[in-house]
């Protein structure tokens, strides 16, 4: 099968000098909001731009690994396929590859009187990542193909072993939120905000599962693990649902 | 994890195997003896590539880590 991917790609991808989230921020023209976690978000008009630095207490190349068997996992609930779509080793031994995930594609009720009814109830998303095991560095860049127009979420990840300590992993975090959608574009970007911060949750928890699995913490989940598991995901999406109903009426008071 | 194509998944989950263990065993550690992988990965991608186009997702002509040129932070 013929494949039409431009590959342009360096062949060496270090962890660029980047101490801190604050300073990749402060170097954005315009508002930059801090808050307890660490993270930090830059308001403009056309965009919503998002970093934050996260760690996980692993080593570096079990959470390469990990981000290969990641799905599914309790956290991930949302993705309902997975597929690599390409690999390659390049000549400077890096690992390049795209990955495509069919996730469910839930808008808020106040978003959905704007959208078509035939609109698919899934988003297609595709992933990118490079492998560098000389540096010990990977980077991934995730994006919506489906529904750009209405909302683009770009992230872009790096792992690299953490300063401090060798035996776990930092990664590096940055995502650009988006929208063309006429009157409209500022909302859909906080919501996109909004839900974007919830999968970083849910993505760290998948990690962490799914690292702990690796390590033979946990070999085998009970019955009443799972049930837990499940009632989280119901009061997770019931959660959700509360949130959407306050943002709609928060954007009815602010639209109307 | 299931494969977009219904009928890939045997093939996905039978190749995503062979290369956990590639992976992790050889290509971290530096090793080059050459890739176990694939001829299961040919038979995945015939698979796969052919449920893409029936599907019409619009992957073709997306440059590899691609969208994120231009923005601010990049």
């Amino acid at each position: 099968m013929h494949c039409h991917l431009v590959v342009n790609v360096a062949l060496v991808v270090v962890c660029r000098k980047w101490t801190s989230c604050r300073n990749k921020c402060d170097s954005q023209r315009g508002i930059c909001q801090g808050n307890k976690d660490n993270c930090f978000s830059f308001i403009g008009t056309m965009v919503k731009y998002f970093a934050c630095a996260g760690l996980l207490k692993s080593p570096w190349d079990q959470v390469c690994a990990a981000f290969w068997q990641r799905y599914p996992n309790p956290y991930s609930n949302h993705v309902l396929t997975e597929d690599i779509i390409f690999r390659e080793v390049t000549p400077g031994n890096c690992l390049i590859s795209r990955r495509l995930l069919t996730k469910t594609n839930r808008a808020p009720r106040w978003m959905e009187k704007y959208l078509p009814v035939t609109m698919a109830r899934h988003a297609y998303i595709i992933e990118d990542s490079i492998v560098d095991p000389q540096t010990r560095n990977m980077t991934t860049l995730t994006w919506n193909i489906s529904h750009a127009r209405l909302m683009s979420v770009e992230e872009r990840c790096e792992y690299c072993i953490n300063p401090d300590n060798a035996s776990w992993t930092e990664i590096k975090r940055e995502a650009w939120i988006s929208s063309n959608l006429y009157g409209l574009s500022r909302a859909v970007q906080e919501f996109g905000l909004a839900r974007f911060k919830t999968s970083v949750t849910k993505t760290m928890k998948g990690f962490e599962y799914v690292l702990a699995k690796m390590q033979g913490e946990a070999p085998l989940r009970t019955l009443t693990e799972q049930a837990t598991d499940r009632a989280r995901e119901t009061a997770l999406a019931a959660k959700e649902k509360a949130k959407d109903l306050a943002s709609q009426a928060k954007k009815k008071q602010q639209f109307v | 994890m299931n494969s977009v194509g219904e009928g890939c998944t045997d093939l996905k989950r039978e190749y995503d195997q062979c290369f956990n263990r590639w992976f992790a065993e050889k290509f971290l550690k530096g090793d080059r003896s050459g890739d176990p992988c694939t001829e299961m990965f040919k038979k995945y991608q015939h698979c796969v590539q052919k449920a893409i186009k029936e599907k019409d997702i619009p992957i073709d002509g997306v440059e590899f880590m691609g969208p994120n040129k231009d923005k601010p932070g990049g």
